[in-house]
């Protein structure tokens, strides 16, 4: 694409780019997000080029290697325009069959197309699917219409207009009161208004101001941010360009978590193409607006995407946080105003410049405005991502987007806010999903994981599990999260061996109390939420692991037991054969049975049971 | 050692000390871990004491000092793959491997490393080969594709 000088030009860009698209008679979108590059969309992608060529259709069918569509567990996705058929599981294999059958001759390919579960009728186009049918997509309905590493493909869906409106239509105040007016609060987790905070950093005396744009997504079962950096990373660009100018920024960085090489690197694509078009750099859209933009990786220490540790680690050192008297709005980067916001924050503010704070305020809830993205995992039919208005029930997110239990059993709970949030019981899925209903559940809302959870989860061994996740990602700056989360540690691997005690629990709320209250940062203020929020609602399960020294989920390995049902063994003999202590015997053709004292709990015997003889107890 | 690559590396982010992370990322792909040598000179061409900058590559858990294996091993750890089974495929290949997450193999084959999220959640378990994604694994996937690599590197057929 040419430089772009002025907002004429841009306008210009954009008609141009659409009647280049215009000459081809069809599209192809294949996927490229990571999910589906797991599942091979690379080889489905190099298969259709081969294909296009071979039947010389390349000059009228065009290939989009795009960013993901959210569905990541039917991948690979391959979406066709102008019919808007969504194929999906695509193999190479099918690939010549949708090059004959629908570019051809436009008849659908049946077996790649979504199967209702309920009344198993093949569905076309995405949006008839129940898992997109409920979603409100403004943030993600880009993603698989563009390719993310050509930035004509943004510019035709009306990318950097809002930044044309920004710079030519209104001023730094106008914009800030905006966003303030739309009521966008910081999707990082916290839920700290954006414009407020925009409004203090640009009040903040200065010369020189930073702003930064925080992917360090670590929240575990989270992965929105990842989505829209790779998907569409000219949105968020656009979104920094537009805070710069209110804030009064001449330098921004996107930090970006050194797990996400393909974020990263079309984050870094982006930035090289937008500082050609002349949207990025000197002078943008000759207006004498300068500002620059360059990517910073993270090394795998969940505690920098904590906004001070994050600043740390931009500046060379050791990703500790520092106390937070002072705010990064005032003193942040080199000591200087920082505005630090997450990667759908950004993402959102082109979308209020563009369509108004009013649009934007009549979405979601009274205090919880717009839409939010949730990964949607864990023990639930569909995974994925899924963007609905704020204010939609866990209820409708978990069975009528996600299509309920993934294998028949019952779900008892969703972690949300990974590990700062906590589970909420399956009575309280009627709750809306918004910053403030979820905190008083004793979760949080947070970056946006959502991790069901079914009968086959042990809500002891979850709290163990975070506990210890944070108690490695501790940073080991104060003591009470260093040495407190240690011990909290330790009383959980006692209670989930067999050597808890009743006052096992009051100390671990003990505990809770003075890690939450003593550490320095959020890491350690909200490390003990997972344990007290399941302590709240799923007490009988710790009192069971203490009193019966029993797991009711069949989890923690040193108290259960493997037997095999006599009356259901067929002798197939492929338990025998995997089990690493040889604690299965039993002749072939007849029943098998469990050596107790030979046995290792490992739950290899249950994995291979082709008929479920394996029973644990 | 042969530090070409390393100046190389540092003149490609104009040895900016916001690159530090990148840098030192870079330099552990083409070194396969952070030698000494090659940490003096990022800290005398940053101005760093070099005390600040082993403090960055030890506090950071994508860095080793020690040789990494030729093939590397990472499992997830986040929430979405722990419920789907993941600590099941973590027993099985350390006992496959026999080494802890952050070793390698004697024969210097193997590094097995596991990471508190890699953010594809959705089909989890999810495991990283030599930078390929592995969605929805169990152990026995898991085993199979180390079996295969053992398989190559012996000169049979995977």
């Amino acid at each position: 694409m040419r430089k772009i000088k002025s907002a004429a030009n841009l306008e210009r860009a954009r008609e141009q780019i659409i009647s280049k698209q215009k000459k081809y008679a069809a599209v192809i979108s294949v996927c490229g997000g990571t999910g589906c590059q797991a599942y091979g969309c690379a080889k489905v992608k190099r298969a259709f080029q081969r294909g296009l060529g071979k039947e010389k259709l390349r000059g009228r069918v065009a290939l989009k290697y795009t960013g993901c569509p959210g569905f990541c567990e039917r991948g690979p996705l391959v979406t066709l325009y102008p019919q808007n058929i969504f194929y999906q599981r695509v193999k190479v294999e099918d690939v010549p069959l949708i090059i004959s059958e629908t570019i051809q001759n436009g008849r659908k390919v049946e077996h790649l197309l979504f199967e209702d579960s309920v009344d198993r009728q093949k569905i076309i186009s995405s949006q008839e699917i129940p898992f997109y049918r409920s979603q409100m997509r403004l943030l993600l309905k880009n993603n698989d219409l563009i390719d993310p590493t050509q930035i004509e493909d943004y510019v035709a869906v009306g990318g950097y207009q809002s930044l044309a409106k920004a710079i030519y239509q209104m001023n730094p105040e106008q914009i800030i009161k905006e966003i303030k007016d739309s009521g966008l609060r910081g999707r990082g987790g916290a839920g700290y208004p954006t414009g407020k905070k925009w409004e203090e950093c640009r009040k903040t005396p200065g010369d020189t101001k930073y702003i930064i744009c925080n992917c360090d997504e670590g929240d575990p079962g989270a992965f929105m941010d990842r989505s829209l950096l790779e998907g569409n990373p000219h949105s968020i660009l656009e979104g920094m360009l537009i805070g710069a100018y209110a804030i009064g920024a001449s330098q921004g960085f996107i930090y970006v978590r050194h797990e996400y090489p393909l974020a990263h690197k079309h984050a870094e694509i982006a930035i090289t193409q937008a500082r050609k078009s002349g949207l990025l750099g000197r002078n943008i859209l000759g207006s004498g607006f300068d500002f620059e933009v360059e990517t910073a990786k993270g090394g795998g220490a969940f505690v920098c995407g904590e906004s001070t540790a994050l600043i740390a680690s931009i500046e060379g050192k050791v990703g500790e946080p520092r106390s937070k008297q002072v705010h990064t709005v005032m003193q942040g980067l080199w000591e200087k105003p920082t505005n630090l916001n997450n990667v759908e924050t950004w993402a959102n503010v082109p979308l209020i410049i563009r369509q108004g704070s009013q649009w934007f305020s009549s979405i979601g809830t009274e205090k919880s405005k717009g839409t939010k993205i949730f990964s949607l995992v864990g023990r639930v039919k569909n995974t994925g991502l899924v963007e609905v208005p704020m204010g939609i029930t866990l209820k409708e997110i978990i069975f009528d987007i996600g299509g309920g239990p993934k294998d028949g059993k019952a779900i008892k709970a969703v972690q949300t806010g990974g590990p700062s949030g906590g589970c909420i019981p399956a009575f309280l899925f009627d709750l809306p999903v918004d910053y403030d209903s979820l905190t008083q559940a004793g979760s949080m809302m947070g970056s946006g994981g959502m991790i069901v959870l079914d009968e086959g989860t042990c809500m002891v061994d979850m709290a163990k599990y975070f506990v210890h996740f944070l108690r490695e990602e501790s940073c080991g700056k104060c003591l009470p999260c260093r040495e407190g989360l240690k011990r909290m540690g330790e009383i959980l691997d006692g209670i989930t061996a067999g050597r808890g005690n009743r006052e096992s629990l009051f100390l671990l709320e003990e505990l809770a109390a003075v890690v939450a209250d003593t550490s320095l940062c959020g890491l350690g203020k909200t490390a003990p939420n997972p344990v007290l929020s399941a302590l709240k609602y799923f007490r009988p399960e710790f009192e069971d692991h203490i009193d019966q020294k029993r797991c009711p989920a069949g989890v923690c390995t040193a108290l259960i037991h493997y037997s095999i049902a006599e009356e259901s063994c067929v002798g197939c003999g492929a338990c025998k054969k995997i089990c690493p202590t040889k604690a299965i015997a039993g002749e072939k053709k007849q029943s098998h049975r469990i050596l107790s004292e030979l046995c290792s709990q490992c739950g290899s015997c249950r994995d291979v049971c082709q008929v479920n003889a394996v029973w644990v107890q | 050692m042969e530090l070409g690559a390393v100046n190389g590396i540092i003149d490609k982010y104009q040895a900016k000390i916001t690159s530090l992370i990148s840098i030192l990322h870079d330099i552990q792909d083409q070194y396969n871990y952070l030698p000494e040598t090659a940490l003096k000179k990022v800290a005398s061409r940053l101005q760093m004491d070099l005390n600040d900058l082993y403090g960055v590559a030890t506090f950071y858990k994508s860095f080793s000092l020690v040789p990494k294996g030729r093939h590397s091993i990472t499992l997830c750890r986040g929430t979405a793959c722990h419920v789907q089974g993941g600590p099941k495929i973590l027993r099985e290949m350390k006992k496959e491997l026999a080494i802890e997450p952050g070793q390698t193999t004697k024969d210097k084959n193997f590094s097995l490393e596991v990471v508190n999220c890699l953010g594809v959640c959705a089909i989890g378990p999810v495991m990283v080969v030599d930078g390929k994604f592995y969605g929805e694994m169990n152990w026995v996937k898991a085993k199979r594709i180390v079996e295969k690599i053992m398989k190559k590197g012996n000169g049979g057929r995977a």
